[in-house]
């Protein structure tokens, strides 16, 4: 059953994201070039949505959160791999498959980079996890942990933040 | 600024939509958005054909089997989701490679490819080492508010920028 609700939570994110044009290389190279902020406004209207539902759901106690261990070395070093790699090919793991599926079949060529880069890290994954998994590594923390106040003062002020930021956008027409 | 805007549903609506998807599945599945963990196990899933003994060796696949999971379900979902919305939207392209690249680089196949794959590769292996891409790092853990997702998601943008700025150096064109 798992499955199946991957499979229709996939549709329905590939066909909104498609709609939107978020998956094409020219709206992703364009927010990394800052003049097209159009997948910027929709990660951040996603998330906020998602943010005060899931939080809502997880106060009810109605389901867990699965926050990623926070390990800066990590998170830092391999986030800049990945932004030098995202820039070069212009789509993301997820996006890359939804270009493929709308017809932009250069995507191909990035979806086998990707196995190789996979198949990369597992073998080196041992050392990885020996060393640069251990620097910073403070486990699964969230910013209201780290900031001692309440999930909904965060989330209402990301809720603001995103508002003011989607009119400076839209000012600027980005 | 000239773009094509015909027809795209808002990135603000299509947000707003995928961020309430995103709530359901976590409530009904339990499952939070993730895609780069799937092509790490597609190359165990390769490597499997040549040397099944050293992949159920390696800690990696024993930690991340290579097996069909939530996730690839989820990725074989938005690639028919896109397509579907690509078909009935008119929008569907057999495209080889993406018009801002064309204008910019020229239109040889095997430098898009090149580029694409050693970005696709780059991307993987980054996402891997952080413990994530714009899906578990980015929306989820913008969704849960996790230091880890916040710190890996600037990381993403700030050298993506910095390339991006290099590759397209010089030149406001789109």
């Amino acid at each position: 059953m798992k499955l199946v609700y991957g499979l229709i939570t996939g549709l329905l994110f590939g066909y909104f994201m498609q709609r939107s044009r978020v998956i094409r290389y020219d709206a992703q190279v364009g927010a990394m070039r800052l003049i097209d902020m159009t997948i910027v406004k929709f990660m951040m209207a996603a998330a906020v949505t998602a943010s005060i539902g899931v939080y809502l759901l997880h106060d009810l106690r109605l389901v867990e959160l699965s926050v990623k261990s926070t390990m800066i070395g990590a998170n830092v070093i391999g986030g800049l791999i990945f932004g030098v790699g995202w820039a070069l090919l212009g789509y993301c793991p997820g996006t890359a498959v939804g270009a493929l599926g709308e017809g932009r079949w250069d995507s191909i060529w990035g979806i086998l980079g990707m196995i190789l880069g996979g198949g990369v890290f597992a073998a080196v994954f041992p050392a990885i996890k020996r060393t640069i998994w251990q620097w910073g590594a403070y486990g699964k923390i969230t910013l209201a942990d780290v900031l001692h106040v309440n999930h909904w003062v965060l989330i209402a002020l990301f809720l603001i933040g995103s508002l003011l930021l989607f009119r400076w956008f839209e000012r600027r027409d980005l | 600024m000239k773009r094509e805007t015909q027809k795209a549903l808002s990135p603000y609506l299509s947000g707003v939509l995928t961020g309430i998807v995103l709530v359901l599945s976590v409530w009904i599945a339990g499952k939070f958005a993730g895609a780069s963990t799937t092509f790490a196990r597609k190359a165990g899933m390769v490597m499997k054909l040549f040397s099944p003994e050293r992949v159920s060796s390696m800690d990696y696949f024993v930690k991340y089997a290579p097996k069909i999971d939530w996730q690839w379900m989820f990725l074989l979902g938005l690639f028919i989701g896109s397509f579907v919305a690509a078909i009935t939207s008119g929008s569907f392209k057999l495209q080889a490679m993406p018009k801002m690249w064309e204008k910019r680089f020229g239109n040889g196949r095997a430098k898009r490819a090149l580029v694409a794959f050693v970005g696709g590769a780059l991307a993987l292996f980054g996402a891997r080492l952080a413990g994530g891409c714009p899906s578990g790092h980015g929306l989820s853990g913008l969704t849960q508010l996790s230091i880890s997702g916040f710190v890996a998601l600037v990381c993403f943008f700030a050298s993506g920028i910095v390339v991006a700025r290099i590759l397209y150096r010089g030149g406001k064109q789109e």
